[in-house]
This record gives structure tokens, C-alpha cells and sequence, in this order.
């Protein structure tokens, strides 16, 4: 089967992902409420949310970094360019995000045109430190000098007193879509098992399954061709004829608009925006997504995403409470051992499990998550080795679909 | 007056005159060989040619053009491919799509936005980086990791990605180094045939006198930066001068 100048392949691998996206609410939520385990649950509406919008920043980042190999550590500032677009289309007009959400992929993709088209006269570590230099001018800018349209440290949300034109007598007073309200949500239950069937994560599961497939077509086409060329050989390239200018500037300006769109998502869901999104450690955050989950592949980000978005959010929640609860059958000595050894990793000693997960996968897992879902695969399979890196070779057959 | 003309060309490294008055006549449509020595220069002469390297003084033109302060990638799009001493591939890519960009780039240009085109479905391009690989004798390897290619194999594609964007002036630094000795042969007769179906102006540098004498239709010679003479190969073979400074036994 072919769908939307897919190929066959392509196809099943679309049809896999949207599955997914949509199975999330069931498929997060493993174990049912009472359960020891009901910790490890992933499938409430904020996380989930969160699981798609990032999602949507790392997959433009891949474009960018993943095709290019271009390191930008400033795409944070598109972030917050969209939310702060989306939040000002709630103050002017009203809550629907049909306004605000593409007037966030244009705005930061013009913001994205003027960073670039500076950064890129440089490469290597000089056009990651200009576009870090950039990202932390626009977030200092935020806090300070530009108040009066961002609101500085209290951050830009809706007012009673502001204009809201389009406001109608019965609208949502929260952030919706043609009336389909971001927060609501359908609960089931199901013997044990508690699902969230929440709008905010359809709405922007959607849009994630839109721009993944975008994302798709642009690895298949002429021009991904030339972002892989960029990655590999300036040299070659541009002796070939290739003006490597404009292409990287068109993947630097695509990416800049996922990140605005996925910025504009966090302000559908949550209707705030504030200067801390622009900030560094942001912008680094998807640089670790992309690179846990794979550069340059297709699944990687979204794997990334998820892998760094689940464990900020389980890991740090589990307290000593919830330890005593899983050791309680031990003897004392050994479980307030395990409690205190526990206590490194879990909490908010969170990061250290990450960071040591991110070495182990740097060290002995080059192509990320995804790599070591092939070499699973493999296992299975029992086939001979394939090329290093599939995401590389959609021809004739793409691999990236693994 | 020759496709390409080579006025006064000088370049200095720090202390070192790598080129000093260099004047050179490429006719169209002929086989151009420049020989010497190590670091005589050749490649520098070549970088002058393509963008890479600005001359200190002196003129280059092409087809009435100067080449003189144009992108790499402008000059290409004029019709000047290049194929490097050391090989200048896309490693991280397949022979085939290394044969297919360069196919882009001579129909599409220097930029094109085509983000929702699909590769797969470029017949034409196809075809024609099909036809380009099995010129060069290398259609089984297609589907190839380029990275994993042999010297002599790298070499080979990337001559068949410069003859794929259909070049006026071909340029070619020691196209048979590393190669075997019947990849070596094919090579001239690739490039022979090559000269016999289109009009195609080649500048090649060559250390392999066999390569040359099979191959050239007139030969400079260079030495420390300034060409010694010029001529026919006949003429070449025999020169006293040339003996002296470079080919000593080897003819
Ligand atoms: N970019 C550069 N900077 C400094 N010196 C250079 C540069 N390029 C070439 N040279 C020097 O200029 C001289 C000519 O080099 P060139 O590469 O043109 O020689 P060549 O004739 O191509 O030799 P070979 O047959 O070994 O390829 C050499 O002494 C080389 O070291
Ligand atoms: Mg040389």
C-alpha cells in the first residue's frame, strides 16, 4: 500500500507512528492505578503533551542537525518566540489557537531566517556558539528591555482587562480549538486501569503526526539529498555546482519553525509564556534528544523525546515514599541501604541517571536509541549486518523506517 | 584563442613562488595534459582554475569570462568540473546518490527548493546516474556505501559525477593514481570515448607518462612554478629540456 507519494515501506512505517501517537493514553498506562508500579504510568495528559510537543521540536531539529550536521544550541529562542506569539493572539483576539499557531511558525521561522543567515557564515563550533550567542541575547532581551511585550520575570499570560476582540459571550475562557477546550478530558476506566483520553494530546498529536510526515517527505527528497551532502562534504558540493548557502539556511529556517510550532503548543496547552523557555539549558535539552535517540534518522528524535521527557517526569517523582512502598518486604538494614543508594538516581538526582544513560548510549551506541532497536532487530532476524547508519541510504530501499 | 586562457598567473605561499608567470592555452575541445614534477604546481595551477585559490596577479578566463573571484560553486555552473588529486566524494552516501547529486545540480542549479519532491520518483535523474555508473563500470556497485569504495573505485565515481553534469572544460588531477593497471586502461578509454561522443575540453595532470602519451593532445610542462615548453607529445618525448627537468629515465 502507498499513501501520500509514499513508498510502500514509508507507508507502514507512517501507518506505525500514528498508531502509536494515537495508542498513547492506553499504551502509557501499563500497570493498573493501585499497583506498586503504577509510578512507571506515563499516560496522564501533561506528560503526554509534553511527549508530542518535544517531539515536534526534536524532529525539526533533526533537520537541521541530523541532515546538515550543523550544531545549533540556540534553537531554544524559537521556542519562546512561538509562545510568546500564541499567548499575544490570546490577548488580542481570543482563546482559539487557530490564530496564534500559525503566526507562530511564521513569526519564528523570520526570526530563524535573520539568526541564520548571520550563523551560517560560519561552521563547525562558530556557528554553534553564534546561534548560542543569539539564543541567550533574545532570552536576556526577554527578561529585560523588551518587558512591555513579554511581561519579564512574571512571564506574558491573559488579563481580564485585555482587549480579546474576538472573544464571544460563551466562549472558553481557555485555550481551545473552535470550541474543543485544550485541558478537558474523557476518563476510562477499565477493571484497574485508568485511562486520560485528553484534547490537548489529540490536538497536538496531530499536528505531531503532521510534521512527522512533513519531516518524512523532506528525507526523501532532492533537497534532504543535499542537506545529507551538506553533512558529508562541503568540499564536494560546492564544486559540484551546490550553493550550500540557501540549503542550510532553508533546513535552519524549517527547523526554526517546528520549534516556534512546538513553542506555540506549549502556550496552547498551558496558556503562559515565559523567558526561562528560551534559555540555554532548552536549547541544549534538544540537542541531548536528538543525539540519545539518533541523528539523523527518522525515529530517533521522537524516541529521544520521550526516553528524556519520561524520565525528568517518573524519575524525579519518586520519593521516599514511594522507595519504602518497593522495599518494604525486605529487612530494614537492607532496604534503608537500598533507599540511600536509591537516592543518587532517583528524585532529584534524576539527571545523573540521564547523564549516565547518555554516556552509556554515546559510548557504546553511536546512532542512538534507534541503533540499539536494530540491533535488537537484528538479533531476531538473525540477518547479516547492514549498513552503519540506515538513516543514510533511503535508496533503493529506506532503512529508516526501523 | 583558447577556451581557457591563462594570462601571467603568479602565487606565492609565505616564502614559496609556487606559480611565477604561468601563461597557458587550452583549445577547445582538446586534450590538455600538464605534467612535472612533484610540487611543481599543477595542483596549484588547477586550484586557480575553480575558485579554490585567487591568484596574486594574472588573469584566467574562460570562454571569454574571468573565472577570477567567483564561487566554487559559480564557476562549476559555468561548465568547469574538477576531480581531485585526493578523491572528493559524499562518504556518507551511496555511489548512486553520489552520481545523483551531481545530476541535480546540473539541471536544477546551484539552489533549488524541492522539499516535497521525492528522490525515488526522479526518473529521469535515475536513469541518467545509471547510465553515468555503467560508463565508468561501475553499475554493480550502486547500492554501495561510497566510503567503502577502493582509491581507485572513489576516483572513478567521482569522475562520473563530474562527466554526469556534462562539462565544457573537464579537470582532472591524476584521475589514475592508485589505480590498477586495467582500471587504469578503461580509464583512457573511457576518456577517449568520452572526447569522441561530446564536445568536452580535459585538462588532465598526470604522472602515469603512459596515461598521458595515450591521452593528450599537447603537453606543458611544468617545473617550479613556470611552464618549460609547450607541445605536441611527439615533440614532448624528445625535448632535451624536458628530459632534464622531469622525465629523466621514465621515457
Ligand atoms: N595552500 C597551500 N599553502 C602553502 N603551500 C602550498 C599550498 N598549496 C600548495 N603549496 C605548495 O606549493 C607547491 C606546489 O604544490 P602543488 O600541490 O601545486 O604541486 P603539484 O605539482 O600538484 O605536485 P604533486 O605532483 O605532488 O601533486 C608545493 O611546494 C606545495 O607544498
Ligand atoms: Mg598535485
Amino acid at each position: 500500500m502507498k499513501l501520500l507519494g509514499l513508498s510502500a515501506k514509508d507507508t507502514r512505517f507512517l501507518l506505525i507512528v500514528i498508531f502509536l501517537t494515537l495508542a498513547t493514553p492506553v499504551l502509557l498506562q501499563p500497570f493498573p492505578e493501585n499497583s506498586g508500579l503504577a509510578t512507571f504510568n506515563a499516560g496522564y495528559p501533561d506528560l503526554m503533551q509534553r511527549f508530542a510537543i518535544f517531539g515536534i521540536f526534536a524532529i525539526g531539529f533533526n533537520i537541521l542537525f541530523g541532515l546538515t550536521g550543523y550544531l545549533s544550541f540556540g534553537h531554544a529562542a524559537f521556542l519562546g518566540v512561538g509562545s510568546y506569539t500564541v499567548v499575544w493572539m490570546y490577548k488580542l483576539l481570543d482563546y482559539n489557537v487557530v490564530w496564534g499557531l500559525p503566526l507562530a511558525v511564521v513569526t519564528s521561522g523570520v526570526f530563524a531566517l535573520l539568526i541564520g543567515f548571520v550563523s551560517l557564515r560560519r561552521s563547525g563550533i562558530y556557528f554553534s556558539i553564534l546561534t548560542l550567542a543569539f539564543a541567550q541575547m533574545s532570552y536576556n532581551l526577554a527578561y529585560s528591555v523588551l518587558t512591555p511585550i513579554t511581561n519579564g520575570e512574571t512571564g506574558l499570560q491573559v488579563y481580564r482587562s485585555d482587549a480579546q476582540v474576538l472573544l464571544g459571550a460563551n466562549e472558553p475562557t481557555s485555550p481551545h480549538f473552535f470550541g474543543l477546550v485544550m485541558s478537558k478530558s474523557t476518563k476510562l476506566n477499565l477493571g484497574d486501569w485508568q485511562f486520560t483520553f485528553n484534547n490537548g494530546y489529540y490536538f497536538t498529536a496531530i499536528i505531531a503526526i503532521i510534521v512527522f510526515y512533513i519531516s518524512l517527505r523532506i528525507f526523501r527528497s532532492p533537497f534532504g539529498l543535499m542537506l545529507r551532502a551538506i553533512k558529508t562534504n562541503q568540499t564536494r558540493l560546492n564544486y559540484t555546482g551546490i550553493n550550500t548557502r540557501p540549503y542550510a539556511l532553508a533546513a535552519f529556517v524549517i527547523s526554526g519553525m517546528y520549534a516556534g510550532l512546538a513553542g506555540g503548543l506549549m502556550a496552547a496547552m498551558d496558556p503562559l509564556a515565559g523567558a526561562e523557555r528560551m534559555q540555554w539549558t532548552a536549547s541544549g535539552e534538544v540537542v541531548l534528544m536528538v543525539i540519545l535517540g539518533g541523528a539523523g534518522t527518522l525515529m530517533g528524535p521522537i524516541l529521544g523525546a520521550g526516553f528524556i521527557k519520561y524520565f525528568e517526569n517518573i524519575f524525579s517523582k519518586i520519593n521516599d515514599q514511594i522507595l519504602q512502598g518497593w522495599f518494604a518486604w525486605m529487612p530494614d538494614w537492607l532496604s534503608g541501604l537500598l533507599i540511600e543508594i536509591s537516592h543518587f538516581f532517583v528524585g532529584k538526582s534524576w539527571h545523573l541517571t540521564l547523564g549516565l544513560l547518555f554516556m552509556l548510549v554515546v559510548i557504546f551506541l553511536p546512532g542512538g536509541l534507534v541503533e540499539a532497536g536494530q540491533r535488537i532487530a537484528r538479533l531476531f532476524k538473525k540477518k547479516p549486518p547492514e549498513d552503519k547508519d540506515p538513516g543514510h541510504h533511503p535508496q533503493p530501499a529506506p532503512h529508516v523506517a526501523e | 584563442m583558447g577556451i581557457l586562457e591563462v594570462k601571467g598567473v603568479n602565487k606565492r605561499f609565505g616564502g614559496l613562488q609556487a606559480l611565477s608567470n604561468v601563461n597557458l592555452s587550452v583549445a577547445e575541445n582538446s586534450l590538455h595534459a600538464i605534467i612535472g614534477p612533484n610540487g611543481a604546481g599543477k595542483s596549484t595551477l588547477l586550484n586557480c582554475f575553480v575558485g579554490k585559490l585567487i591568484p596574486d596577479t594574472g588573469s584566467v578566463m574562460f570562454n571569454g569570462e574571468s573565472l577570477l573571484g567567483r564561487k566554487p560553486h559559480e564557476i562549476n555552473q559555468m561548465g568547469i568540473s574538477r576531480v581531485f588529486q585526493t578523491p572528493e566524494i559524499f562518504t556518507d552516501l551511496t555511489v548512486m546518490e553520489n552520481v545523483m547529486i551531481s545530476c541535480f545540480a546540473h539541471r536544477d542549479g546551484a539552489f533549488r527548493l524541492h522539499p516535497f519532491e521525492t528522490v525515488a520518483h526522479e526518473t529521469d535523474i535515475i536513469e541518467q546516474a545509471e547510465k553515468m555508473l555503467l560508463d565508468v563500470n561501475m553499475a554493480d556497485k550502486r547500492n554501495m556505501h561510497s566510503a567503502s569504495l577502493s582509491r581507485g573505485d572513489k576516483r572513478r565515481l567521482e569522475m562520473a559525477m563530474c562527466l554526469a553534469q556534462e562539462p565544457r572544460l573537464l579537470l582532472l588531477d591524476e584521475p589514475t593514481a592508485g589505480m590498477a593497471r586495467a582500471d587504469t586502461n578503461n580509464t583512457i578509454d573511457l576518456l577517449k570515448e568520452i572526447k569522441e561522443k561530446r564536445d568536452i575540453t580535459m585538462a588532465i595532470i598526470e604522472h602515469d607518462m603512459h596515461v598521458v602519451f595515450s591521452l593528450a593532445e599537447r603537453i606543458t610542462v611544468l617545473a617550479q612554478g613556470t611552464p618549460l615548453v609547450e607541445d605536441t607529445p611527439e615533440n614532448i618525448k624528445g625535448h632535451p629540456k624536458v628530459k632534464e627537468a622531469y622525465l629523466g629515465e621514465t621515457v
